[in-house]
């Protein structure tokens, strides 16, 4: 184990940096700048039981130190993920792939991990019951403790990998969210996905985003993130990978010592292909400078 | 995909809401019709804006001015140093120009008419270049496109350059290949007109611009295309406009 691995529901990761579902593609774009294999694993295209074209455009807009986003969910449908992008995963990525899924109803996302439980390459299932911008499912599972547990269990009952439930900051208590997922099964929970936002267009006087509101992302949110992984991971006792607004080695170390096992980080690819390289790049020095001998040691570290 | 640092060697205005910039670094490798993404100081997202010419050791973009990032880049000096992003985009394919290529371009979208006329010219063909713009106050490199060799043609809204009237008015009977660019309104118009194939350069408001965040999809004739990684360019028939 180097200084900056850790173990993730049972599998060790070189270091705690992975990329965040929805900003990475299926990793190919990014394959391009640099070796994935840097990687402490990523967390492809939010994958749903069919392919969907997702929102009308404009579907990005821009805020003082973030972005927008109301995407909703394009991707080519799992049968085609595993047909064709799992394989070029397998070219350009040697380590465990973490698959996103998402759904409309329980029988979606149990159709979507159950296929995707089988594939050897994929490391984590990370369950998003959390998407702000599609209608009837998505985040309406990740805002009610009951449905919440319901996709849990489902999804538990047809798989053998670890099960990780990405949760949605647009709640008022996310600690009994994640307890709700712990005590279902989960094998570890994820936060936070992005937060419901609204920009209008001064000429036009209407909402920028075709879809009217879509969800918030970049360092504008990393506080918020950092507050609410703190708070879930007060509630739970399984591994909690936090994400929201990470951009650097520093809020790295600030989302471990809130209690994140592992940090995703969203919306920085979007703006420098090279981010994540550079974080992890960055790590050691960042250790150094904070007296962390290795990584494992600030998990948590701000829960007295 | 392409990132490096690139300092500003011109920022200069050339028409009413219309600037040039000229950045030394390597660019790479680019073709007519590919776009670069500007980080800006304070800026959140990149601004992608159509390359106008590139070489080896410069590219040099022509841009308008349309909300705060290219109000912003309109005040950064000779010097600043700016982190881009090249090679962005499919670009042109001008193995289809054929004898007598046709390049459209209306207002902003003539920028990228500029290096394809170029490639072409080296080619051994002379393409016929169509300029439209709204007057001669917003009117820009009609002059270079002339100085190239091109045989140029001009329209404008208001009659005070040119034909008076826009691309579409001033088509002509044959050629064998085309290449448009504009804004999408221009870009419909331009459709419904043409005779034959060819290609057109599409806008759509991006998040990143190399193809990771789904931002800029749109539908074709051959399934969802994102604008900025499986574009900017489509060809005439995979081409399915939105409502």
């Amino acid at each position: 184990m180097g200084r900056l691995s850790v173990s993730l529901c049972g599998t060790e990761l070189d270091n705690p940096v992975i990329p965040a579902s929805g900003t990475f593609g299926y990793g190919r774009e990014f394959a391009e700048v640099y070796d994935l294999n840097i990687l402490g694993s990523f967390s492809f295209k939010g994958t749903t039981k069919e392919a969907r074209f997702g929102n009308p455009t404009p579907r990005i807009a821009e805020c003082s130190g973030g972005m927008l986003n109301s995407v909703g969910l394009q991707n080519p449908g799992v049968d085609a993920v595993i047909a064709e992008e799992l394989p070029n995963i397998a070219k350009i990525f040697k380590k465990p792939v973490m698959a996103n899924v998402s759904g409309f109803s329980v029988e979606d996302y149990v159709y979507a991990c159950e296929r995707l439980d089988k594939q050897p390459q994929i490391g984590w299932l990370e369950v998003n019951i959390s998407c702000p911008n599609v209608h009837g499912g998505g985040m309406s599972f990740g805002t009610d403790c009951g449905a919440a547990a319901e996709v849990t269990r489902a999804v538990k009952k047809v798989t053998t990998k670890p099960v990780i439930i990405k949760l949605t900051p647009n709640v008022t208590d996310i600690a009994s969210i994640a307890k709700a997922c712990e005590d279902a099964g989960a094998d570890g929970i994820s936060l936070i996905n992005t937060l419901l936002a609204m920009r209008i267009n001064l000429n036009t006087r209407k909402p920028l985003l075709a879809n009217t509101t879509g969800g918030l992302s970049g360092p504008a949110v990393f506080p918020v993130a950092v507050r609410m992984v703190y708070q879930a991971a007060k509630a739970v006792s399984i591994p909690v990978v936090g994400m929201g607004g990470v951009s650097s080695a520093e809020d790295v170390l600030e989302m471990m010592m809130a209690g994140a096992t592992a940090v995703e980080v969203g919306a920085a690819n979007l703006v420098d292909p090279l981010a994540c390289k550079k974080i992890i790049e960055d790590l050691p020095a960042a250790m150094d400078k904070y007296g962390i001998d290795k990584i494992t040691d600030i998990i948590g570290a701000a829960h007295g | 995909m392409k990132q490096g640092l690139f300092t500003i060697k011109e920022n200069s205005r050339l028409a009413e809401g219309v600037w040039k910039m000229v950045l030394t670094g390597e660019p790479g490798e680019i073709k007519p019709g590919q776009f670069i993404d500007i980080r800006l100081p304070e800026k959140f997202l990149r601004r992608p804006i159509s390359v106008y010419d590139a070489g080896p050791d410069f590219v040099t973009v022509i841009y308008k001015v349309l909300g705060h990032g290219t109000e912003q880049m309109t005040g950064l000096p000779a010097g600043t140093v700016l982190d881009v992003l090249t090679e962005l985009g499919n670009g042109y394919d001008l193995s289809k120009a054929g004898d007598a290529p046709l390049l459209i371009g209306g207002g902003i979208g003539v920028p990228p008419m500029y290096m394809a006329a170029k490639k072409l010219l080296a080619a051994g063909l002379r393409p016929t270049v169509l300029l439209g713009f709204n007057s001669s106050a917003d009117a820009f490199c009609i002059g270079e496109f002339e100085s190239l060799g091109c045989d140029v043609r001009v329209a404008t809204a208001d009659g005070s350059i040119g034909t008076k009237g826009f691309v579409t008015d001033i088509i002509p009977e044959n050629y064998s290949y085309f290449y448009c660019c504009g804004r999408t309104a221009m870009l419909k118009s331009v459709y419904a007109a043409v005779k034959g194939s060819g290609e057109f350069s599409m806008e759509e408001r991006m998040g990143c611009g190399f193809g990771a965040c789904m931002g800029c999809t749109v539908k074709t004739a051959d399934g969802y295309k994102r604008v900025c990684k499986d574009g900017p360019v489509f060809v005439k028939e995979e081409i399915v406009w939105a409502d």
